[in-house]
């Protein structure tokens, strides 16, 4: 049975006290991305109830993504943002959602909506990563970024870490493992990258503002 | 004194960072640039010379996600 806005938002009252729990049910956050990263950033939040999610992605799934995306078979050929939007709502039905099924490039990106104070890179390709963080960093220099570089293979859980590059700019992951053949994307690095991201943001939302 | 990612590098003073990055074979495409704390937009790295002082920090992305 689904509670009760009321219902819910008392329990993360309760959970983690009023002032936490109401900053983060009024914060907003934009994936760029859904795929390993985004996929796990959205869900994390949604469960920690944040308020609103924007998440763009041209991309829709396919087998291949499922061994570390958060998806279902019944899923596959669904656009990404559609079926992450319909994930999210059976975990976090207050959540407000808002999708692009469209691809982010410097052409668009100033007239897409980055709604509220934080956006989350979660891209898979290095270009779009570097694209994504430069021109942000120049139209909207007064939002946070929060980007991961580095989380490929099944090296060392502990190389996987949150560095503050700016006063705006985070870095999640190794910095180093790039996607090959050899070395290719397991759930296990690419979760532990996105939770680095989600608790970034979570610390900004709380007023944390370093890694 | 300059640094570049944590080390000393005083021979690079006056030069543009566009030309830098090209001597030290960055891939401008897979790169941000943040010189003291700030990050610099792609279109002025031509026009931004490097001064003794600056702390250069250059974001090098590998692919995954």
């Amino acid at each position: 049975m689904i509670p009760s806005k009321d219902e819910l938002y008392s329990a993360f009252e309760k959970l983690h006290g009023y002032e936490l729990a109401n900053k983060i049910s009024k914060a907003s956050v934009t994936i760029c991305g859904l795929g390993g990263l985004g996929s796990n950033v959205a869900l994390i939040l949604a469960r920690s109830g944040i308020g609103k999610l924007t998440l763009i992605d041209f991309d829709k799934i396919s087998l291949s993504n499922l061994n570390r995306q958060q998806y279902l078979f019944s899923q596959i050929g669904m656009y990404k943002s559609d079926a992450l939007k319909k994930n999210i709502a059976e975990i976090a039905p207050y959540t407000e959602i808002t999708t692009y099924a469209e691809r982010i490039t410097e052409e668009n990106i100033g007239r897409l909506l980055f709604d509220g104070d934080v956006i989350i890179e979660a891209f898979d390709d290095a270009e779009s990563k570097a694209m994504l963080v430069n021109m942000i960093a120049e139209l909207y220099p007064d939002k946070y970024i929060v980007a991961a570089s580095g989380m490929a293979g099944i090296y060392s859980s502990n190389g996987i870490k949150t560095r503050k590059i700016t006063e705006r700019f985070f870095l999640c992951g190794d910095e180093v493992s790039d996607i090959s053949k050899e070395n290719t994307i397991f759930s296990s690095r690419v979760s532990l990258c996105a939770a680095h991201q989600a608790n970034m943001v979570l610390r900004i939302i709380d007023g944390k503002i370093d890694a | 004194m300059v640094k570049i990612n944590g080390n000393s590098c005083d021979s690079v003073i006056g030069i543009n960072l566009h030309d830098y990055l090209m001597s030290a074979s960055f891939d401008h495409r897979r790169i941000a640039v943040e010189i003291n704390g700030i990050i610099i937009p792609k279109n002025q790295y031509e026009s931004t010379i490097i001064e003794d002082g600056d702390n250069i920090e250059i974001v090098n992305f590998v692919g995954g996600g």
